[in-house]
């Protein structure tokens, strides 16, 4: 067989191709086959790069140019003006600031929670089947339409569950949307994501090794010991992955505040996607919006660069096994 | 420890069952709520929708479901599909070639293309938005579902091949040196070998391009208008409701999210392989 012995690698992404030295005709046959081994990857290849790199390329090259869309023949350099406008600007500070705001009050209140549920399910509880059907309800639900459900039929002032419930104690005719208006749009994230916090914890505990468990009982530790010396490092990295895919979900966080705020009171909810549509799609600014781009594309890249090392450590994890 | 005390405290365990069951259900409806809100609004009249104090017995009516499906919402219904099967079969006809390459027959800098692939779609969506406007607007691609699929398949595409891989890299390689033995070529053993053991990993990718395409809003909202509206878009009629139509959007909300929540329950176990694109199984 002329075919060159390809070991299946034992961690992904370390596939070496042993390389043996062989006489002319063998080193085509090699060559051609090496190219038949590309080929299926090539059309999606091609895709992704062309559909991905083109726009981004793209988006570099008008944030260097002053152009409005609704007035044809605007197209000019710019040179570093909309840098410096999107740069000294108030409103993109506190795009900044909400967006990081939004993203870590949501990730972190839905992996606590998240843990807490997935833990509570973990036990034997009656019914497990049904209570996890329930809890990923939240998730599934299109996002455009739960929060509308959110904003009118719970948090309205007047018509809301959320006010009759509360008015007994005194928080009723509350305007939440308005009044609490990052507080809604975190309050929403949460209920979306924490389901999706505690489906990778439940499948991080459901791996664990039961004997241990056991073991760490009969030598005595309580409950508590055992969560933090043994469970806790066991689901780190499950909890690691659920927070970092999370974030990178997060962060472009539109359809609720699209819903509920229109990114309001004022800039109250306005983070970076909002801000970006509002100055491409209201001020059909698309110099200034694609400098914006080119700052959303680097804050991701900071938080992909830490999310994609443990996607690879998890991985590795997981060939070990 | 005496064994004694151990079994009183697995007896303990035990007593507080009924607790922690209590606990969890409260904690599971408590979160399941608003998705049974929504639906039991969809069952009322307008009226009881908004009355003061919300209504909670009520004799449900099918009135409003019939009124959205017999107005306006089914194209919007019907644009979502296309949009969906759509890009779901490209990513699987793209993707699964792609992602044998990179599992069972590995190409060199396997890691690189793997790391590719994933980094494309953690890139901002906001980033390449306004190109993608200029680029359809020129492309005469507006509100045109064709659009819509090429990106839907773009952001699902690298998700599929990661998932894909995940799943071929468990299929034994024994398999396939058999089949080569045997002088199978590479598309007989495609079709008859790794379809049929990679089923179980489309139907998580299918799920998985189902619920972000499905419930995409972002690049719909600005790139369709009216003809190629998916079901979101449809939703956004109903924000300035100032007027009382909480039991209409209820139902229109009930519509457009049954799709997504049905498929997911179905396949509760391909839904967190596929969410963590096969990293947890």
């Amino acid at each position: 067989m002329s075919q060159p012995n390809v070991s299946k690698p034992a961690v992904p992404g370390s596939a070496v191709v042993a390389e043996v030295r062989r006489p002319r005709a063998a080193a085509s046959a090699a060559r051609r086959d090496s190219w038949l081994r590309r080929l299926p990857l090539l059309p999606a290849l091609v895709y992704v790069f062309l559909i991905t790199q083109i726009p981004f390329a793209l988006t570099v090259y008008y944030s260097f140019f002053s152009w409005n869309l609704l007035r044809p023949g605007s197209f000019q350099f710019a040179g570093l003006q909309n840098y410096a406008a999107v740069l000294t600007e108030s409103s993109t500070r506190i795009a900044i600031v909400n967006t990081v705001v939004l993203t870590l009050c949501a990730v972190a209140i839905a992996v606590v929670i998240g843990v807490l549920i997935a833990l509570l399910l973990n036990r034997e509880v009656f019914g497990k089947g049904v209570l996890r059907t329930l809890m990923i309800g939240p998730f599934l639900v299109m996002p455009t339409a739960a929060a509308l459900i959110w904003k009118d039929t719970l948090l309205n002032p007047i018509f809301g569950l959320v006010d009759y419930v509360l008015s007994p104690i005194g928080l009723g005719h509350v305007d939440w949307v308005n009044r609490f208006p990052m507080a809604t749009i975190v309050t929403i994230e949460v209920w979306r994501w924490t389901p999706f916090m505690m489906l990778i914890v439940m499948a991080g505990l459901q791996s664990q090794n039961l004997e241990t468990l056991e073991a760490a009982r009969v030598d005595g530790a309580d409950a508590i010991a055992t969560f933090r010396y043994i469970t806790l490092p066991f689901i780190r990295p499950f909890i690691e992955l659920g927070a970092l895919l999370g974030s990178l979900f997060i962060v472009q966080t539109f359809d609720s505040i699209f819903m509920t705020t229109q990114g309001g009171p004022g800039q109250a909810t306005t983070n970076i996607p909002f801000l970006l549509y509002l100055v491409a799609f209201q001020g059909f600014d698309v110099g200034k919006a694609s400098a914006i781009g080119v700052f959303a594309v680097i804050l991701t890249m900071i938080v992909a660069t830490f999310a994609l090392r443990t996607l690879f450590t998890i991985f590795h994890v997981e060939a070990r096994r | 420890m005496s064994i004694a005390t151990v079994r009183r405290r697995g007896a303990l365990l035990g007593g507080s069952r009924s607790f922690w069951s209590l606990l969890a259900w409260v904690v599971a409806i408590l979160f399941f709520f608003p998705v049974l809100w929504m639906v039991l609004e969809a069952l009322k009249t307008e009226a009881q929708a908004a009355s003061i104090p919300p209504t909670i017995l009520f004799v449900p009516t099918l009135e409003q479901f019939q009124a959205v499906l017999s107005r306006d919402f089914p194209p919007f219904f019907i644009n979502s599909a296309i949009a969906t099967i759509g890009s779901t079969m490209l990513v699987i006809l793209l993707g699964l070639p792609a992602a044998y390459a990179l599992a069972i027959r590995p190409v060199k800098r396997t890691r690189d293309a793997l790391f590719f692939f994933i980094s494309t779609r953690f890139l901002p969506f906001a980033a390449s938005l306004v190109p993608l406007y200029i680029l359809a607007r020129d492309l005469h691609l507006l509100d045109n579902i064709l659009a819509l699929i090429v990106i839907y398949t773009t952001i699902n595409l690298p998700l599929g091949v990661w998932l894909l891989r995940s799943f071929l890299l468990e299929i034994p390689n024994d398999l396939f040196e058999a089949a080569r033995v045997d002088g199978a070529g590479f598309f007989d053993e495609l079709v008859g070998i790794v379809l049929p053991l990679v089923m179980p990993g489309l139907a998580a990718t299918a799920l998985i391009c189902l619920i972000f395409t499905w419930n995409e809003f972002f690049y719909a909202v600005n790139l369709t208008s009216s003809v190629a509206a998916t079901s979101p878009i449809f939703l956004v009629g109903f924000i300035s409701g100032r007027g009382l139509f909480y039991a209409k959007l209820s139902a229109a909300a009930t519509l457009a999210s049954l799709p997504v929540l049905l498929a997911g329950w179905i396949a509760q176990k391909q839904l967190i392989r596929g969410l963590t694109m096969g990293a947890v199984k």
